[in-house]
This record gives structure tokens, sequence and C-alpha cells, in this order.
């Protein structure tokens, strides 16, 4: 299992976010985390990163998140937040070359080896010809494909993003998504990713975990529809959800 | 790559020149011939000599060592805080160090401390370092709670004027040879600089040159945050101890010897990154340090053709920069 989580129980200062919750993300699938705002998605995700703290096990390709070595825990798992990144004067390429930082020497030199890697990233998300160009020209969805490319040239079986379709068009946020699907395909890459977007977390995901407090949810994206889970998220709103159409209406409709 | 390799050897070559420049320049104009005679030790009368490598050569020497130190704690201070403000001077770090040094310059003789050359230099340095440490330990500190740069900024300003308000109380308690010393020393020069001081001054600031050159790949990462410095195996806490220890050693020594000379901190890393249009530290980092050198060489060479104290001319050549930097508001991290 690339990711594991036994029996943990996540806060946020006073408030219980999650109680001892259990959950396994195998490679090669692409996973949406979803739930209300300050339900813990991103407390969530960055306590697998490693960013923050959690009780209870994290385990990442059957290793201890704990014992893991920062240089390790590097080449095993890569985090794309939210913070946007617009730096002028750093190009495409110089940034998806940080992403080679847990291999490179002190001064961090790129040997032909990782320039291939960067080049092979770049090319993965769509970015062949975007290498000298600089992040402050860029559109959002360009910039997140870089900070992408970054993630695949860290080389680590497991990737998790924060929100990666949250500044995003329409259009763009369903590139996006079948662009990780692609990834989690072709590139056998376990990946979890937390997203408001319902409609690209049932059709085009793998599975579905759902954070319902205190409890995480975690299912098939079919059988997420038909569970009768998703219409908890709606309670009292007025809406409903329509398992046959996949979709959010007004009650009595 | 091509162009900053031109670009690296253009300054180097450029503040060679300064330095030779700054030799024959002073009170007394020496020709290039005699400089280079007295630098390799071949036929010139011995009081030329002298003014070269007893006097000049010292002050040459403080000139490209403390313009590259402040540049460097700059740079460091500019990456690390995500701030295109930030600045030994500007933070606060300086003032720190001078509160150090009133303390030391005007305490000491109150309490009858007084002792040999070397002695009383490493009294100020220390003194220097103890403050400019302080200060940077609080900067950080709240750096860490509150992440809205202009906080910090302005923190670093008030805590200036607090100190400028203390060290004025402390001269309107001192007696005149103290506070004679002490204002020559808030004037800023390198010329004060003593043989006893080189000592101290070299070795220390060749040491936090060697810890900025460490941190260049921890800065790189440093560029897009520290979640993603952390995510990709960067030990933050190491880092910061690095980047806090390099440039009490940077900013404080320069501080003690030199006086507060402002502006070069803040102002040579943005030169350095509009010449080399990079924002890479492998390039930056150097390219900082070379820059810092050559424009306190210039400064150097101004502040003695017009006799001014050297912070007044640091500060007219470096607020056009900063001035330039606001105005253009590019989104440096």
């Amino acid at each position: 299992m690339s990711i594991l989580l036994k029996e943990i129980s996540l806060r946020y200062g006073q408030r219980i976010l999650l109680e001892k919750a259990s959950a396994t993300f195998p490679q090669a699938t692409l996973t949406a985390l979803i739930g209300r705002n300050g339900t813990g998605k991103s407390t969530l995700l960055r306590a697998i990163a490693g960013l923050g703290p959690a009780e209870g096990g994290i385990e990442l390709c059957g290793r201890s998140l704990a014992s893991l070595p920062a240089r390790e825990r590097a080449s095993t798992l890569a985090f794309v937040t939210t913070d946007k990144i617009r730096i002028a004067d750093l190009a495409c390429e110089e940034v998806v070359a940080l992403g080679r930082a847990p291999y490179t020497d002190w001064i961090g030199h790129i040997r032909q080896e990782d320039r291939t890697i960067v080049e092979r990233a770049l090319q993965l998300v769509g970015l062949e010809g975007f290498a000298r160009k600089t992040m402050d020209r860029m559109s959002d969805g360009e910039c997140q494909r870089v900070m992408i490319a970054r993630a695949l040239a860290q080389d680590t079986p497991v990737i998790l993003l924060d929100e990666p379709t949250a500044f995003l068009d329409l259009p763009n946020r369903y590139a996006l998504a079948l662009l990780l699907r692609k990834l989690a395909r072709e590139e056998r890459k376990c990946i979890l990713f937390s997203t408001h977007d319902l409609d690209i977390a049932l059709s085009l995901c793998d599975s579905v975990a759902l954070i319902d407090t205190p409890h995480l949810h975690h299912l098939p994206a079919g059988e997420m529809v038909r569970s009768g889970l998703i219409e908890r998220l709606f309670a009292g709103e007025g809406l409903c959800f329509d398992p046959r159409l996949r979709s959010v209406r007004m009650r009595g409709e | 790559m091509k162009r900053s390799a031109l670009l690296f050897t253009l300054l180097g070559i450029l503040t060679l020149g300064l330095f030779v420049l700054d030799l024959a320049v002073g009170s007394v104009a020496i020709p290039l011939r005699d400089v280079w005679a007295a630098l390799t030790g071949g036929p010139c009368d011995a009081t030329t000599a002298d003014i070269i490598l007893k006097i000049r050569l010292l002050k040459a020497v403080t000139a490209l060592f403390a313009g590259a130190a402040l540049a460097a704690s700059g740079l460091e201070m500019q990456t690390l805080f995500r701030n295109p403000l930030a600045g030994p001077y500007v933070l606060g770090i300086s003032s720190g160090a001078g509160l150090g040094v009133a303390l030391f310059l005007l305490g000491a003789p109150l309490l009858g401390i007084a002792g040999h050359s070397f002695v009383q230099s490493l009294g100020v340095a220390g003194a220097a370092w103890i403050g400019s440490a302080l200060v940077l330990a609080v900067v950080m500190a709240v750096s860490r709670r509150i992440k809205d740069i202009m906080v910090i900024l302005i923190l670093g300003m008030m805590f200036g004027s607090g100190v400028s308000s203390v060290v004025e109380i402390l001269q309107y308690l001192s007696d005149e040879a103290a506070l004679k010393s002490f204002v020559i020393w808030t004037m800023g020069s390198l010329g004060d600089v003593t043989s006893a001081q080189l000592k101290i001054l070299l070795p220390v600031v060749a040491a936090g040159l060697v810890l900025a050159v460490a941190v260049i790949k921890p800065l790189n990462l440093l560029l897009l945050g520290e979640n993603y410095a952390r995510t990709m195996g960067l030990n933050i806490q190491r880092t910061r101890t690095l980047i806090f220890l390099s440039t009490v050693l940077l900013a404080g020594t320069v501080t003690a010897f030199c006086g507060p000379v402002g502006f070069i901190g803040l102002a040579v890393p943005h030169l350095a990154r509009m010449l080399f249009a990079a924002a890479d530290h492998r390039i930056l980092m150097p390219a900082s340090m070379l820059v810092g050198a050559a424009m306190l060489l210039v400064c150097d060479l101004a502040a003695k053709s017009l006799a001014l104290p050297i912070n007044t001319i640091t500060a007219l050549m470096g607020i056009p920069v900063v001035v330039v930097v606001v105005i253009r508001n590019r989104t440096i991290f």
C-alpha cells in the first residue's frame, strides 16, 4: 500500500477533525478527498506529508512516516501546496529542477540525468515549450502544471495535491483532473488530492475519500455515489444529491 | 549560463580595478605605478609604501569584505523572510549591533573597563554580535507566528527608532571621551579599521561568507516557501540556524568595525538580480558578494573624494535601487 492510515486522529486546536480513521490508498490510483470547508482536508494532507501532527499510524510504502528520515521521505512523497508561486527570473525548468533536490549534491548541481528527468516531467504535463518561460508570465493553469511537473521530477511513488483545481476555470479543472488520472495510470503513482469539484471526484477518480466529521469514508467512486454519504454533505440545505444523475438538485423537484 | 560567465568576468575585473583605484585615491594622490611598486615591493619611497600598505590597503580590504558581507546577509534575509525589502539595516539587525556597541563604548568607561586595543576591538565585536543576534532572534520568532511581511518591516523600523532613543540617553550620560569615540563610530567609516581589528574582521567575515555559500541550496528551496522546502527534504531548523549564524557574523561584525552602513544589504541583491536576471542563489550569492564589494569600493572612493561619512554615500546610492524595486513591484517571492 502506498499510503496506509491506521486509526489516526486529527485535531485543529480543540476541535476534533478525525477520530481513529483508517484507510489505504494503493499505487496507480487517483483519489479525490472531499468534505466541507474546515473539516480537515488540508490538515489530513499535511499530516500525511509530515508537515503537521497526527495521532496514530501513518505508513508510506510500508514504512512508518515518523521513522522516515527527511531525505527518504522526500523521495517517497511529493506535495503540491496551495501556495501561489510566481517568481520573476525563475524559469519553469529551474522550478521543476528544484524537485531533484533530494538527489542532488550540497549546492544542488543538476547532472545530465537530472536534466533528462526534468525534460520528461515537463513533457508529461504538456509544457515542453515552456522550459525557459518564467512563472510570472504564465496562466494559473500553466503554473499549476509546472508545480505538478516539479512533483514528478521529485520521482516519488506518492503525490499529494491540496486543491489543485481551486484557481482554475472550468475547462482547465477537467484538463487538470484528466492529467492526474493519466499520471496515476501511466506512471503508476498513488495520487491523493483535495477538491470541491464533486463531478470531477465522482466521474474521473478511481476512489473518493469523504470526511464526514469525525469519520473518513473511503470507497471506489461508483460505490460512493450509491452509498448515500454524499447526500449528507447537503443536509439541511434544501438540496439533494441524485445518484442516478450524479449531480445535485433542489429537493422535491 | 554564458551571460552570467561574461558578467562574472567583467564584474571581477571591475572590482579589481576599483580596488587598485581605491589604493591610489586619497588625501594624497598616488600614481598607479607607485601603487603597484608598493604592493609588489618594487622601488618607491618609504612614505608612499607606508601609506599604501599600512593605511589604504587595510581600508580597501575592509571595503571588499564589508561590501560582500552586507550583500550576502541581505540576500539571506530577503529569501528567508520572502521579503524584497528585508536587509540587515531595515530589519533592525544593524541597530541591534549598534546598541551593543553603544553599551560597550559608552558603558565600559562608566564601569571603568578599558583595555588593550585588541581586547577593546573584541569587546566591540562581541557586543555587536550579541546585539544583532538578539534582534535577529526576535525578528525570526515573530516571523514564525506572523506571516505578514509588513509587520516584520515595521517591527524592524520601530526597533531601530527605539535603539536610537536608548543610545541618545546613553550619550547624555556619557563623558566626553567615550562620547567622541562613539559619535565617530556612528558616522560609519572604513578608515578607522586598525590592523588589530582587521585580525578579527577578516576571519569572522570569511566564516560568515562560507556559511552563506553553504546555505545556497536551502535558499533555493526556500524560494518555493517552507512547505515545499520541507517536503523536498530540507531540515528547516538547521537552515534557520545556519542563516542566523551567518547573518550575525556578517552584519554584526561589519557594523561593529565600520559603523552602521545602510542600504548595501538591501539594494545589492536587487542589483544582482537585475544584472544577472536570475533567481538561482548559485548565481545570486556570488554575484551579490561581488557587486557588494564593488559598490562599497565605489562608495569609499566617493566618500574619500568628498570627505563625507560612508553611510551618507551608501544611502544615496542604495535608495534609488530600492525605489525602483518598490515601483516595479515584481514578484520576487
